[in-house]
């Protein structure tokens, strides 16, 4: 099964179409997915304007994370939860969505950049927490992710628009080719 | 006295009519008072967290306070610099939107409770003698700032 012909299947079902066709629930989903975002992208932020040394520069940037990362990572599921079901609420649609294929693909780099930090570049900042100045790699790192993000949000915030999707032709082969559409019959 | 002449003036606006006659405009706008939203609460609630007593404990109030308040100030100035003007995009809209009328109020009264009760409980250490103080500070900030996300979101969805 192709994943076009599966996200069309997922879109048939049953409870995507409650879902899609509900008065608050995905209103109230959405919220959440926002709402929760602005926990998650405050709590990021704060450390890593704290990584590039432009505020809090007195507490340690390991104590920082420390404190912040329940709460980010609580919030994280709580996105990926909501974001789950609003992308089950419209597959299809979402799944040809250029912006929602782009933050997808910065959803990634965001998780090998984490990785990468925490593999790498922590356990250095750890042992020159005393010193105050962040390392480059600290700044790198730090710069990186919210550059990521903001991405994230931008891309987001764009997949409510149907600038560029498959019933909106023509478009630009490009566009058709990135979002898939040409495989389907509206591409022609 | 009806404030509806001054947003039916509002929506006449030359900013009001730009971003209403542009496709991009309006979501790019609106993804940068996204981005302050993010700020604004991580700048409040890195603060609030510790009058909670959840977060950052080794650390005086006052510092982190200090330490958070130069990027809440921005970020709500780049809140009030993109929502203005979306403002004037829809205006009439918002006159007529309960959630726009709950997020004005919630916002005024964060702002004016952050400035005031919030800043004097952060930088004067009256949190170490009296923690019940610092969380109720803490619990009312957050009230009031998610009454303002609450309205901001709904505004979109009336």
């Amino acid at each position: 099964m192709s994943p076009l012909a599966f996200f069309g299947w997922l879109a048939d079902s049953s409870w995507s179409v409650d879902l899609h066709e509900s008065q608050y629930a995905y209103s109230i989903i959405e919220s959440i997915h926002v709402w929760t975002m602005a926990v998650f992208f405050g709590s990021v932020v704060m450390f890593d304007l704290r990584l590039l040394g432009l505020t809090l520069r007195k507490v340690p940037a390991s104590e920082v994370l420390d404190r912040l990362l329940p709460l980010t990572i609580a919030a994280f599921v709580i996105m990926v939860i909501s974001g789950t079901l609003l992308f089950y609420a419209i597959p299809l649609r979402s799944y040809q969505n250029i912006f929602f294929r782009f933050k997808m693909l910065l959803l990634l780099l965001a998780g090998l950049n984490v990785w990468i930090f925490h593999s790498r570049v922590y356990p250095k900042v750890v042992g020159r927490d005393a010193e105050g100045a962040p390392s480059r790699a600290a700044k790198l790192a730090g710069g990186l992710s919210l550059a990521i993000w903001i991405g994230v949000i931008f891309s987001g915030r764009m997949i409510a628009y149907n600038w560029f999707d498959c019933d909106r032709q023509p478009q630009p082969d490009i566009v058709n080719f990135l979002t898939s559409c040409a495989a389907t019959e509206s591409g022609q | 006295m009806s404030l509806l002449p001054f947003f039916q003036w509002c929506y006449q606006t030359p900013i009001g009519e730009t971003i209403r006659d542009s496709t991009w405009l309006f979501p790019v706008i609106e993804a940068f008072h996204l981005l302050g939203l993010g700020v604004t609460a991580g700048a409040v609630l890195i603060v609030d967290l510790r009058l909670l007593g959840v977060g950052l404990r080794k650390q005086p109030v006052a510092q982190l306070a200090a330490g958070a308040e130069p990027w809440l100030l921005g970020s709500l100035t780049l809140m009030f610099a993109s929502g203005f003007p979306l403002f004037l995009s829809e205006s009439i809209k918002c006159y007529y939107s309960l959630p726009f009328w709950v997020k004005m109020t919630s916002l005024l009264l964060a702002v004016l409770f952050t400035f005031t009760v919030r800043r004097r409980v952060t930088r004067t250490e009256l949190t170490s003698a009296r923690p019940l103080l610092g969380r109720f500070t803490a619990l009312i900030s957050i009230g009031l700032w998610f009454g303002v996300a609450w309205g901001g979101r709904w505004i979109g969805f009336s």
